[in-house]
């Protein structure tokens, strides 16, 4: 037969590789090298993606792919997960790597009535080259509104000056807060509570009932009773595992960092307390990221515990998140420690039955822990005494906002937030008049001034469509409006939504264009609030038309 | 769960639906028993069969006292619980998510009467959006079998639990969050650019076409829809092809006992080489003085250099003729058949009974031979069946499971899902190979052995189970023979001692043979790398050992299982396609069988067995067998030192080949049979599991081509048979009667039954026998009834690298390829996605031959030297180079040795001696592969003069 071939043109060139990206060979070992010591379990994903981007400043193709093939998990597992987080840069290949530093200007709320978005105009000229300013969502700082964070160093009052300032020298790094260290805090009695229920000197019963007695309730948000958890999970088959919640990115709640930064061991030997009573052996501390000093001390006072403790500890991990409002939401923090995307389970089952590592799981925000002690110490009544208005306990309440003196605040329940301004304050800021308050956060919707003699607590705002959650009042005056306060907030809950089910994923989005148009189309956004209210998986995307509909209700004159 | 498992629990619930009392099986969500109920609940995320995800949130539906509305698809009805699905709260923010949804889809349907979406939309009369749209992203049509149009993504992840929870390829992430969350392959990449092994499990999953098959093949809308069979590998996937104007526009996978509607590439895609051009329509004879020579390249396209067309009847006479004269002249010893595994069960009965009866001899074989026949070998004699004890769906009953020498994920790529979701949901996966196959990185333990070191490392694990006491003693007294044997025998073979010899560190070894030995449930599965070497057999018998001494066989969840290479390898052996056996394994040399077969044949038959698939070729070439006829196989290619066996087939007095294309072993053929390709036929297939399935006619034949068994008839009565079965589809079902009259295994399953129920495991003795899944439950099918026990020592492979030839050459096959490429180089997603013949090596070694990836090869042995593209690959040890032989221009078989396993007869193809250099010149291409007919010029292939690669 005649020679045969054909054109050239006619031939696809095979695969120089097996299907898809390939390790290189040089990644591999840094990977290698960077993660010595570090764990390889699935639930290691996001601690070992902190190691490359806090080594490198950003995550090349390269180092996933090689991070991938190091975990036994697949490319798309790893870059679902890197891609979720905010605090993570994935560069692919021929895109250029971000710059050395990154400034994050908080635009939330608090913030953005304080002026962030001059801020955002302005630094990126002034910062020079290796700088990028990006907005970002509440960094936990509204009282010091408004608040930057140049790398990992978080500050309030921020001004351009001050900024600049701080890119020029460098000070990129956390800036501790002066906590209570181990010594300090069991030379004043610290521990000694725990150990007398570990030594058998107090029994499991009794601490729990002061517990129920005091009505000592879940101040994450929720508000469950904190007893009562307890008790369920006891209930539950071992193992059981605790998650601690400290990823507080409700906008305009601070409480915890606050109390964080000032004594952490009482939060830690409340921890000790409920893992003796429930019968503990894992704990998993979820700390949010943007509070790198609280993290660089916690690591610090978690190791001196773990060195000096007089009775055996159960373990605990620590455990970094990476820029997730939605990792707040319980069974995405689990979802999160285990080294996934953070997007919440349904329920269910419940947390309590099958949660972290589908384990029985007792999950807490780190104040309700850091009241056990005080509570045991000081009995019930000591704590159900205070209140106003027929409620009972203590409060924190993160005030920001229009006031003279924001910040943590210490009141009784039940107060009114009239008498918080007034009280606890300083009253409102000179030239500003009470016009608006969030009693609760992004999601706690807003009321009127007129409204201004609700006592705030669990259980008193949800007739008027609110509700109190983390205890995040911010206070609006005639200055602002509150039509304003409800689209910043829908943007932050579209940007926020962690895209799994629809009426949230899709409901947000097309809630801020709407909200965006000089006259409302309420029937529709009813509609739709209705149907996020309703068919959202969970409390994000059902709270999120709150301020939607008490925008409407309350200040139907704005839209 | 699926609502057919449900169905056997007894348990239920009582619950009120819309005002009714309905009752759900325990385990059954809402959305299920609704569904039983008639009540239809609007669902998009949720898919039968998937985990529900409850994404969606189509399905809320409003249980009395609870706060928020419920997905229906994830919950549970509890006693007395209130439900409604059509209260207006509940259909109100159905609705509304079928709105929002709608917003932000196109317009057109991307689907057309299938668009879930859609039709939930009509169902609840949504019929447009009070949205604004969001920023479209662009269409992805990078892969050649597959569209991504995430304009129509819906975010249900469907495609994701395809992808990682069903198939566990891992390709598909749901990235980034809240309204940018997107769809994504490995790290957002193009489809085509990614790990995607085209499997098409999330074009199936996906409710609005934002998936969809290439070339919008949606758009077609099919005229029939047919339940067949997939055509290739021993897996056995049930599928549906989707028909119109007599050509296949699409594949669906159905709801076999192997598959559960998943497919793989070749299943789902590789349908259109039956539509290429080249399909031999007309009977061709060789014009005269057309010298047959071993040293060609095939072009198709110019059959008529060689052949003219004839008529049927001239060309049935003359390719009757031809054999009957060597027959006449030389006897029927000079005769031989070779069978295929790809043809039916009835075509390989009639094909042996053709040989037995009208040719006179046992001279019958199939490229089971190639294959499996040294794995056959051991089961025999050590466990008296060569079929599998177990199916491979036990691996999720089974807490370790055990492979070797086989990359399912290549091989039988809907077989690795099950071991995948198994290693997922926990079992013990031990893959034990040298080159690194992708099911590795789901493995417990990954033992990366030196090539040609089975028996060291299995003996060492044998060792480890006997020393440490971890024999199932009471099964080893009561069901096995010749343990003292064994024991003895393995005394010199120490994990410490064995470790340099096969580079597995000895507490690896202890530490696998362990966890073989002790769990609840330990299967194997084994493929090529183990049968394909002058041990194969010895490396099966290790394997059997292994099982034996540790009980861990007769239960389910255990046993062991060689995963059989084409879609009737099992079929065609059961069937007597092979020299020694007649159907069912009844020797032919036994007396009883005999007489049996003589009297059910009515004629007098050769009592010796007969010559096997090599020693035909190596008798060709001596000029003891002088005619052939070879239906659907292609020795010419497949068979090791091709040059050789290319030489044996053209020195032949007279070959009919039968096929339906223009193949290597065609090319040397006297006259070429036009055949039926799969779809075009009525038959049944065994597959890998021992389960019989039906395959049904959807095309009718091009041109003037006809069915094989038809063509079998006709030559049979040509050479005196005197064979008569009527019926439609060439008799097909007749034969199959006359079949199980031979054949006890499968004498409960008739044709009706098949009809009706489209697959039956066997053993099945009667028609009520719901067929035996695990086998050796109580005995053996030996004489004794006692397992066998057979020692192996170390033997090296035949031909060892040494100075002049240092590397060791692997073969096997690829993904996207089949066998000798003869079908899949002409499926045009096949044939794109690898164009062309590739040898992959390590790095290291590339790097050492100052050679790249993507650079030109030659890879040189003793018989012969071939040229191609070098791929790096780091799964390929040091030392190695890996080719399939699928690839014409670039005939791995070539190079391939032809010693063969005593026992089995199986040539040594995994392991010979190889030189690798850089450069060389890549052999021509002719007018098919290379990717020539995914090209947009279609499937035309125009010829034209020039330099194929660069």
């Amino acid at each position: 037969m005649t020679e045969i071939a054909i054109p050239l043109s006619k031939i696809r060139r095979p695969r120089r590789t097996p299907k898809g990206r390939q390790v290189d060979p040089a990644a591999r070992e840094e990977i290698a090298r960077l993660l010595e010591g570090a764990s390889l379990e699935p639930d290691h994903l996001i601690e070992n993606l902190h190691r490359v981007q806090d080594r490198h400043g950003h995550l090349s193709a390269a180092h996933l792919t090689a991070l991938a093939e190091a975990m036994k998990l697949s490319q798309a597992e790893v870059y679902e997960v890197a891609s979720f987080y905010h605090h993570f840069d994935v560069v692919k290949e021929g895109e250029s790597a971000p710059p050395q530093v990154t400034v994050r200007v908080c635009e939330t709320l608090s913030c953005a009535m304080a002026g962030a978005q001059k801020l955002l105009d302005k630094l990126p000229q002034l910062v020079g080259p290796g700088v990028r300013v990006i907005a970002a969502p509440c960094i936990g700082r509204c009282a010091e509104a408004p608040a930057v964070c140049v790398g990992q160093h978080a500050f309030g009052h921020a001004t351009v000056e001050k900024v600049v300032d701080c890119v020029k020298k460098g000070a990129t790094k956390p800036v501790g807060p002066h906590a209570h260290d181990y010594a300090e805090y069991v030379k004043q009695g610290g521990y000694n509570t725990w150990l007398e229920c570990v030594n058998g000197k107090r029994d499991v019963e009794s601490v729990i009932k002061t517990l129920e007695d005091a009505g000592l309730r879940g101040l994450g948000g929720a508000g469950f009773p904190a007893g009562r958890k307890w008790r369920i999970v006891r209930a539950e088959k071992g193992p059981r595992l605790m998650a601690v919640n400290i990823d507080e990115g409700e906008p305009g709640t601070f409480k915890d960092r606050h109390y964080l930064e000032r004594d952490p061991h009482r939060f830690l030997e409340g921890m000790l307390i409920a893992a003796w009573a429930v019968g503990i052996e894992d704990i998993y501390v979820y700390l949010r990221d943007e509070y790198h000093a609280c993290r660089e001390m916690l690591e610090r006072e978690v190791a001196a515990l773990k060195a000096n403790a007089q009775a055996r500890l159960p373990r605990i991990h620590l455990r970094r998140g990476a820029g997730a409002y939605i990792c707040g939401e319980e069974s995405a923090m689990i979802e999160s420690i285990e080294g996934k995307r953070g997007m919440p389970r349904l329920r269910p089952p419940y947390v309590a039955q099958v949660g972290l590592f589908d384990r029985p799981t007792l999950e807490h925000n780190m104040e309700t822990l850091l009241w056990v002690r005080d509570l045991i110490e000081n009995g019930a009544e000591w704590f159900a005494k205070h209140g106003r208005n027929g409620r009972r306990g203590l409060r924190s309440f993160s005030v920001s906002g229009r006031v003279k003196k924001p910040g943590v605040h210490l009141a009784p329940a039940g107060i009114t937030v009239r008498e918080l301004i007034d009280e606890y304050c300083g009253g409102m800021l000179d030239g500003h008049e009470l016009y608006a308050y969030l009693p609760g956060g992004a999601s706690g919707g807003i009321l009127p001034a007129s409204m201004d003699n609700i006592p705030l607590d669990f259980d008193t705002l949800q007739p008027f469509g609110c509700f109190i959650g983390s205890a995040a009042v911010i206070v609006l005056s005639q200055h602002d409006r509150a039509r304003d306060a409800a689209v910043n907030l829908m943007k932050f809950f579209e940007d926020e939504s962690c895209g799994q089910c629809t009426p949230c994923r899709v409901g947000t989005a097309k809630a801020v264009k709407l909200m965006q148009e000089s006259k409302w189309n309420r029937e529709l956004l009813e509609e739709l609030s209705v149907a996020m209210a309703d068919a959202s998986i969970c409390g994000l995307g059902q709270a999120a038309p709150n301020p939607i509909r008490t925008v409407v209700k309350h200040f139907g004159h704005e839209v | 769960m699926k609502m057919n498992d449900l169905a056997a629990n007894a348990q239920t619930i009582d619950f009120k639906l819309n005002g009714d009392t309905i009752s759900a099986f325990e385990g059954e969500t809402i959305i299920q028993a609704a569904e039983r109920h008639g009540v239809d609940i609007p669902h998009l995320c949720y898919k039968e069969g998937y985990r529900p995800d409850g994404n969606c949130r189509a399905c809320v539906v409003e249980i009395k006292g609870e706060r928020v509305l419920a997905p229906s698809c994830c919950r549970y009805p509890a006693q007395g619980m209130e439900v409604a699905s059509n209260s207006e709260r509940a259909v109100l923010s159905q609705k509304m998510v079928v709105e929002l949804l709608l917003t932000d889809v196109p317009k057109e349907d991307l689907k057309p009467g299938a668009n879930e979406l859609f039709q939930y939309a009509a169902k609840l009369g949504v019929t447009g959006s009070r949205f604004h749209m969001r920023d479209q992203p662009k269409c992805d049509v990078s892969h050649p079998a597959m569209d991504v149009n995430l304009d129509a993504c819906i975010q249900c992840t469907r495609c994701v639990r395809a992808c990682r929870e069903e198939q566990v390829n891992d390709v598909i992430g749901y990235a980034y969050r809240g309204h940018d969350s997107k769809i994504v392959f490995d790290f957002d990449d193009p489809m085509g650019d990614s790990t995607c092994v085209a499997c098409g499990e999330c074009v199936q999953a996906c409710p609005t076409g934002a998936l969809a098959p290439a070339k919008k093949a949606y758009q077609v809308v099919a005229d029939k829809q047919v339940d067949s069979v997939c055509p290739y590998c021993g897996v056995g996937c049930q599928l549906t092809y989707h028909v119109k104007d007599n050509t296949i526009v699409r594949v669906d996978g159905r709801d076999g006992p192997a598959n559960h509607e998943r497919l793989c590439v070749k299943g789902r895609f590789g349908f259109d080489y039956v539509h290429h051009p080249h399909r031999l329509t007309k009977p061709l004879i060789r014009k005269p003085g057309v010298t047959k020579t071993a040293d060609f390249t095939v072009d198709p396209t110019r059959w008529s250099d060689v052949f003219r067309e004839a008529s049927w009847e001239e060309a049935l006479d003359f390719a009757a003729n031809g054999l009957k004269k060597v027959r006449d002249t030389h006897g029927g010893q000079a005769l031989a058949g070779f069978g295929s595994a790809k043809g039916s069960n009835e075509e390989a009965y009639l094909f042996q009974k053709l040989v037995r009866t009208g040719f006179g001899s046992n001279n019958v074989d199939h490229c089971t031979r190639l294959c499996h026949a040294s794995s056959v070998a051991a089961l025999l004699e050590g466990v008296g069946s060569g079929a599998v004890s177990n199916q491979v769906s036990d691996v999720d009953l089974a807490e370790v499971i055990f492979v070797i020498g086989s990359n399912p994920t290549s091989n039988h790529p809907v077989a690795a899902t099950w071991m995948k979701n198994a290693a997922k949901r926990g079992a013990k996966l031990i893959i034990c190979d040298p080159r690194r196959p992708d099911l590795a990185r789901h493995a417990w333990k990954y033992l990366q052995f030196k090539a040609d070191t089975d028996v060291a490392m299995l003996n060492a694990m044998l060792y480890t189970i006997i020393e440490e006491d971890l024999v199932d003693r009471e099964f080893v007294r009561q069901r096995t023979s010749n343990y003292e044997a064994l024991r003895e025998n393995v005394k010199g073979y120490s994990p410490e001692k064995m470790a340099p010899i096969c580079g597995i560190p000895a507490q690896t070894l202890r530490e696998v043979a362990r966890t073989f030995a002790k769990s609840k449930g330990s299967i194997i599965l084994w493929g090529m790398g183990i049968s394909q070497h002058v041990h194969g057999t010895d490396n099966a018998r290790c394997l059997i050992a292994l099982s034996l001494v540790t009980g861990q066989i007769g239960r389910p969840g255990t046993g062991l299982h060689p995963l059989r290479g084409q879609n009737n390898v099992q079929g065609a052996s059961d069937a007597g396609l092979i020299p020694m056996m007649y159907p069912d394994y009844q020797r032919v040399d036994d007396p009883a069988a005999i007489e049996r077969f003589e009297k059910f044949w009515g004629r007098t038959l050769d009592h010796t067995p007969g010559l096997t698939v090599v020693e035909i070729i190596d008798a060709a070439c001596e000029g003891k067998i002088r005619g052939m006829y070879v239906e659907g196989e292609n020795p010419a290619m497949s068979d090791p030192n091709a040059n050789h066996a290319r030489e044996g087939l053209a020195g032949l007095d007279h070959l009919v080949v039968q096929d339906i294309f223009l193949t290597e072993t065609a090319y040397l053929a006297d006259v070429v049979l036009p055949a039926s390709a799969w779809p075009e036929k009525t038959g049944t297939v065994t597959n890998t599991d021992r389960i019989v399935q039906l395959g049904r006619r959807a095309l009718d034949m091009p041109g003037d081509a006809r069915q094989d068994l038809w063509i079998i008839q006709q030559l049979a009565n040509r050479l005196g048979c005197g064979w008569n079965y009527a019926g439609p589809e060439s008799g097909v079902a007749q034969v199959y009667e006359e079949m199980r009259q031979s054949m006890n295994s499968i004498g409960g399953i008739s044709w009706e039954r098949l009809e009706a129920q489209s697959a039956v495991t066997y053993p099945c003795r009667t028609e009520d026998d719901p067929g035996q899944s695990v086998v050796f439950t109580e005995n053996f099918p030996t004489k004794d009834g006692r397992g066998k026990l057979v020692p192996a020592d170390l033997i090296p492979a035949n031909e060892r690298p040494d100075d002049a030839y240092p590397f060791v050459l692997i073969t096997g096959r690829q993904l996207e390829h089949w066998h000798t490429g003869s079908m899949t180089r002409r499926a045009s997603v096949l044939d794109a996605l690898e164009p062309l013949a590739v040898g992959s090596m390590h790095p290291l070694d590339l790097d050492a031959m100052g050679a790249g990836a993507g650079d030109t090869i030659t890879v040189a042995s003793r018989r012969g030297e071939i040229s191609l593209v070098a791929r790096v690959d780091e799964g390929t040890p040091r030392g190695t180079i890996f080719i399939p032989f699928a690839f014409y221009e670039a005939a791995a078989n070539v190079l391939t040795n032809p010693a063969l396993d005593p026992f089995g007869k199986i040539a040594e193809l995994k392991y010979c001696a190889v030189k690798v250099t850089k450069g060389g010149e890549i052999g021509k291409l002719a007018t098919y592969g290379g990717g020539q007919s995914y090209s947009d010029e279609g499937k035309v292939c125009r010829v034209e003069f020039a330099q194929a690669a660069d």
